[in-house]
């Protein structure tokens, strides 16, 4: 039974609209509940949720938004069980195709999930609960406030009666449900699956290896196809030899995608149209990647040929010699406070491009049939795909169906639809299901990266030791005719210390690279937060002060600073900083031994507040070796999935520390350089260390864990670094060389 | 060319080239998905299997060369008496993330444990540093494994 069939709609209140559907299954009750946001605007998707209670009493609740690993297909129903009062065990999850009629936007970024569903789901539980509150009154001929529930039963309270959820379904067909709004949620205190160690619902699949992710979609009679693209972003196809390919056994087809070379900059994030390309499609993937191999494409000259990271190097460089392109921010007077400083510190900083690098490959399944097009996505953004892909094939978007699959990761990545595309196109070419499966190497030349960035600092504190002065040359990317910041590549003007700091200009220019970037977890704070923190500490330092104590004293006394919505909880920041010293015995660091060093720092991003000691030891040949960190994180009163909450942050701290040791995008000739995890190597576990977190309770509404937890694991890191060795890492990533004793 | 492999105990015919992967005769002839593709060149573990008891990675084992050796894949793991410990270990732990990694985490902590029972922090980095996981579980995938071979966990 789809979610459609016989579905009886009754409009309640304004801006209210509940389903009811009566099957065979028992009862569908179907929420449309307008958000906070969508209050203003009635053209706005309201969200939804849906909750379905079988005779039997199992509940299924749908999950409205993709899973990638964040956890969010198991938190989320949380939210609507607790407040339905259910058994957990008693709870099945299913998760939701792409449909945004029913369920509003459907997406995993940006760490929204939390904070976007944490008052509505629970509303949408709590709407269900009252229903069947209802139902079992009218059958026993009392009010609603006679009665209670308890774990998947309503219970007469004076007699102690009891009727089952399963039971009373049916009857919730003829109630008129309450104003989500009218209802009082639990208080925190009688939570019983919120804030319980909760394993992700799919948990038994994964560690059976049962279908699941989208390279493991088959459909009867699928076909495999693999694709080919210029290193240089976007050059045509000059020749390529089809019918060499054509001569592996199992191949099928090959085929030249003309494209469109400029498809790849389109502006805004909402994925990526078709490039030039070569493809082979077999009955096996592994002859379709044979017939690839014999293809030798010869690809156009393109204008973007001799982009380089040296050149890069080299343009910021001579950006710092002359003049900025633009200010950004210009508060009070840089360079006579630079003056009237005590001491001074001018630094250069940069960080690379770094690829997503999913384990998963770019993959996706799609099967056109009588003008159709049924699609199998590993994807975080769905809706904007079937956009996408309805423009490049010219289709209209209700032809097309998206079922959404679990990703094995995302991290952004998975926020473009480029792979979507190329499946549609190339399933619609071929007549037949077809799995379209990135090789490594594919994905690695192909991402959308988080771009580099260089940064230009001059700092001074006065003789009492206060930062009074800072200025920072941001040399970024653009890769658009319009000269904006090249996805992910740009910064707010509000970036910390500014409004800390009295005296602070922040100057931008930019370099034009026709590379693809975008959106890679905790997009912009991922490499900010290094630069910021370090320069930070580097002015602790210059000011012979505590680190801690410097960047504490730094948030001043206000609770907070700024309006909306760049409003920064200045008291929260100085909360964290200072449960992380106390966790990591930050005062008695002096105590460790020669090489090695504690360092600090801090950051605010998708709303968390966190602060993050490193404990590190540095041996002579330069080698790091992180023993331990610490992260003390506010994100608001509730931690919802304790088990999800912890492994998010464990992994960001973790991530970022991966990246901040090893890893590196660099161009020649104007193509990616790595290829695989051989030169692009990730953490392994013997490089792991232990991460103690503890999150602090405040009266806030609960935050987002995909990404916060990540940003100041890099400049703990390298202050920690500085601590032990007295270097200053001002580059990424730290190599040995750098290090060296 | 067909050949005939001991696949979780049941023998399965695959009509293919020679030179194809035993990873992709398992994920796209043999329909058995578990196994994963992540690099193809020996860098990340998601595809490794067990070769008569040995962990070893699938994409780099052409099909040709398997002849008569068992092969255990993570959907035989359930039958195996270590697999089930570490398996339910992994259940308990939450250690997943994605999950996209785990089949082959799970088959390299398998062998591990069925060779040494109790493996110390140094023998787990060893044994399982061929394997990647890109949402970097390390720390629960190293309490799990001490979990399952019953020492304490951290
Ligand atoms: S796919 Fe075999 S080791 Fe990565
Ligand atoms: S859980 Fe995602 S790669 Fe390991």
């Amino acid at each position: 039974m789809t979610y459609h069939d016989k579905v009886l709609k009754v409009f309640g209140a304004n801006r209210r609209e509940v389903l009811v559907s009566v099957g065979a299954g028992g009862l569908t009750l179907g929420f449309s509940l307008a958000g906070k946001a969508q209050a203003q605007d009635d053209a706005v998707k309201p969200l939804n949720a849906y909750v379905s209670v079988a005779p039997n009493g199992t509940v299924t609740i749908t999950a409205k938004n993709p899973e990638v690993g964040q956890g969010v297909k198991t938190m989320l129903p949380m939210l609507i069980a607790e407040e339905l009062d259910v058994a957990w065990e008693n709870v099945r999850i299913e998760q939701a195709d792409n449909d945004p009629k029913a369920f509003g936007r459907q997406f995993a970024g940006g760490s929204m999930a939390t904070p976007l569903h944490w008052d509505e789901l629970r509303r949408v539980g709590a709407v269900a609960r009252a229903m069947l509150i209802q139902a079992a009154a009218t059958a026993w001929n009392c009010g609603p406030g006679d009665c209670t529930t308890d774990t998947g039963a309503v219970i007469h309270k004076a007699s102690g009666k009891k009727r089952t959820y399963g039971s009373l379904a049916l009857a919730c067909a003829n109630i008129t449900p309450p104003d989500p709004k009218s209802l009082t949620l639990k208080d925190p205190k009688a939570y019983r699956i919120l804030g319980k160690f909760t394993p992700q619902y799919d948990v038994a699949k994964i560690v059976n290896g049962e279908p699941l992710f989208g390279i493991d979609v088959r459909r009867p009679g699928m076909l495999y196809a693999s694709i080919v693209k210029a290193p240089v972003f976007g050059a045509k196809v000059a020749s390529a030899d089809l019918d060499a390919a054509r001569s592996v056994k199992g191949v099928k087809k090959a085929f030249v995608i003309e494209g469109d070379p400029n498809g790849l900059f389109p502006q805004g994030m909402t994925g990526q149209g078709l490039l030039p390309a070569v493809v082979v499609v077999a009955d096996s993937w592994w002859a379709a990647r044979k017939g690839r191999d014999r293809l030798n494409v010869k690809w156009a000259d393109h204008p973007t040929a001799k982009l380089s990271t040296r050149g890069f190097d080299e343009q910021a460089a001579a950006f710092n010699a002359g003049t900025p392109q633009r200010n950004a921010r210009n508060d009070g007077d840089v360079a006579a406070a630079l003056k009237a400083s005590a001491r001074t510190v001018e630094a250069a900083y940069s960080y690379p491009f770094i690829s997503h690098a999913n384990l998963e490959p770019q993959n996706c399944t799609a099967e056109f049939r009588d003008g159709k097009l049924e699609i199998w996505a590993p994807t975080q953004n769905p809706e904007p795909g079937r956009q996408l892909t309805a423009k490049t094939l010219g289709l209209k978007p209700e032809d097309i169906t998206i079922h959404m699959i679990r990703g094995g990761g995302g991290f952004g990545r998975r926020l473009a639809n480029d792979y979507m595309v190329e499946a549609a196109w190339v399933a619609r070419e071929v007549g037949a299901p077809v799995k379209l499966l990135w090789t490594r190497e594919d994905d690695m030349a192909h991402d959308h990266y988080r771009p580099g960035g260089y940064h230009f600092f001059k700092g001074g504190v006065d003789a009492d030791g206060a930062l009074i002065a800072l200025q920072d040359h941001f040399v970024s990317f653009t890769n658009n005719t319009e000269g904006q910041p090249s996805p992910s590549a740009g910064m707010a003007a509000s970036e910390f210390p500014a409004r800390f700091v009295p005296n602070v200009k922040y100057d931008v220019s930019m370099i034009p690279a026709q590379i693809p970037t975008g959106p890679l977890r905790a997009p912009g704070s991922n490499a900010l937060s290094f630069v910021f923190q370090s320069f930070i500490d580097e002015m602790a330092h210059a000011a012979s002060a505590d680190p801690l104590a410097f960047q504490i004293r730094l948030l001043g006394t206000q609770d907070t600073v700024g309006e909306a919505p760049a409003r920064y909880g200045a008291a929260r920041m100085r909360g964290v900083l200072k449960a992380v010293g106390e966790m990591s015995g930050w005062a008695s660091r002096g105590k460790l031994p020669k090489g090695e060093g504690m360092g600090v720092a801090c950051y605010y991003s998708h709303q968390g507040y966190f602060a993050e000691v490193a404990h590190v030891a540095v041996d002579k040949d330069g080698a790091v070796k992180v023993r331990k960190v610490w992260v003390a994180a506010d994100v608001g009163s509730q931690i919802i999935n304790p088990a999800g909450a912890l492994n998010q942050v464990q992994g960001s701290v973790l991530d970022g520390v991966s990246g901040a040791l090893h890893q590196a995008i660099t161009f020649e000739n104007g193509a990616t350089v790595q290829s695989n995890f051989t030169d692009y190597p990730l953490m392994r576990i013997a490089e792991s260390f232990p991460v103690e977190v503890k999150f602090l309770k405040t009266d806030f509404p609960p935050t987002g864990l995909g990404e916060p937890a990540l940003p100041p694991a890099l400049p703990a890191l390298t202050n920690a670094i500085f601590a032990a060795t007295g270097k200053r890492i001002r580059s990424l990533p730290v190599t040995p060389d750098m290090l060296k004793a | 060319m067909a050949y005939t492999l001991n696949v979780n105990g049941k023998a399965l015919s695959a009509d293919v080239d020679g030179d194809t992967p035993l990873l992709w005769v398992l994920r796209d002839t043999l329909g058995l998905v578990g196994t994963k593709y992540g690099c193809g060149v020996a860098a990340c573990g998601a595809c490794t299997v067990h070769v008569d008891g040995q962990p070893m990675r699938s994409c780099q084992i052409p099909v040709e060369a398997v002849g008569k050796s068992k092969i255990s894949t993570i959907e035989g793991m359930s039958k195996n008496a270590v697999g089930k410990r570490v398996q339910a270990a992994w259940m308990e732990l939450d250690v997943a993330q994605c999950g996209y990694c785990q089949a082959g985490q799970i088959m390299s902590a398998t062998a591990l444990l069925t060779q040494t029972p109790r493996p110390t922090d140094a023998q787990i980095d060893e044994a399982m540093n061929g394997n990647l996981c890109r949402c970097a579980t390390y720390v629960r995938i190293r309490a799990a494994i001490k979990r399952a071979s019953g020492q304490k966990e951290a």
